[in-house]
């Protein structure tokens, strides 16, 4: 097993697009897992306050894009007084290795985290050849 | 003519606001235990005081969150898992435990103390304390 660890503090990383956005205002690069299954790759990204109805995930030419807007809005009456860490749009972008089903893409998001599964393309998956 | 909109319309606005007070001095002589996980943040509303951090993938029942005196402490613990005969490509994301205690410049009212947490965000709200907050004295 291995030893449970202390959490640190990480400066988050700001995105740096070759794209310029037309409203000013920093992103940042969501912290992101991702793993391969049989069927299925997984994107696991830290999008923490984002909501559902914020979050814009779209795959073309094999480039898996997330884009997640914070409302900051609700931040409208607060006066900083002493801050730690900024807060901003996220987004990240992924080229495929692997040809996925587009159709059948889910996301599940939870606790700021966004869960995209990303099922293989039958032609993909790895077939069992038997040995006669 | 050129219209120019609220300020907490642009969020740049609000991002070099925030950037302002990362140099801050307000809470030296105050929040003992800075520089531990989870960043805060500190807002100020009125005489209360609402402190808000970032803890995604941690479960609401994983939280601890107390407050005594002026003192308020945050433990809890963030997991990652991964399903069984999954080959993992990128691992960025980090699993642990975290205990923060921070020692606020207001007296807190326990019982008026709110928390509130959704979507990965933990937010504190600190009503000061009644004999804490300011009184204004008439001029005579």
């Amino acid at each position: 097993m291995v030893e449970k660890q202390e959490l640190s503090v990480r400066e988050k990383k700001e995105l740096v697009a070759k794209e310029e956005k037309t409203i000013p205002g920093r992103y940042y690069i969501p912290y992101a897992d991702i793993y391969e299954t049989d069927d299925a790759l997984a994107v696991v990204l830290e999008m923490p306050a984002v909501e559902k109805k914020d979050l814009k995930v779209a795959l073309e030419n094999d480039v898996l894009k997330v884009d997640g807007q914070i409302d900051f809005t609700k931040y409208k009456d607060l006066e900083p007084v002493y801050t730690e860490y900024n807060v901003g749009h996220y987004a990240r972008s992924f080229t495929l290795s692997n040809k996925v089903d587009q159709e059948k893409i889910s996301a599940n998001l939870e606790d700021g985290v966004l869960t995209l599964t990303l099922p293989k393309a039958k032609h993909a998956q790895p077939r069992k050849i038997a040995i006669g | 003519m050129a219209v120019f909109t609220d300020p907490f319309d642009a969020l740049i606005n609000f991002q070099q606001a925030l950037d302002t007070y990362r140099t801050s001095s307000w809470l030296d002589a105050g929040l003992s235990g800075g520089g531990a996980f989870p960043p805060l943040n500190v807002f100020r509303k009125g005489d209360d005081f609402i402190i808000i951090a970032e803890l995604p993938g941690v479960k609401k029942s994983d939280l601890d969150v107390q407050v005594k005196g002026r003192t308020v402490r945050l433990a809890g613990e963030g997991t990652v898992g991964y399903p069984e005969k999954a080959a993992l490509h990128r691992r960025e994301r980090r699993a642990g435990r975290f205990d923060r205690a921070v020692t606020m410049p207001i007296e807190i009212n326990p019982d008026g103390v709110k928390a509130e947490y959704r979507d990965g965000i933990l937010a504190l709200f600190l009503p000061r304390a009644e004999s804490d907050k300011p009184k204004s004295i008439r001029v005579a």
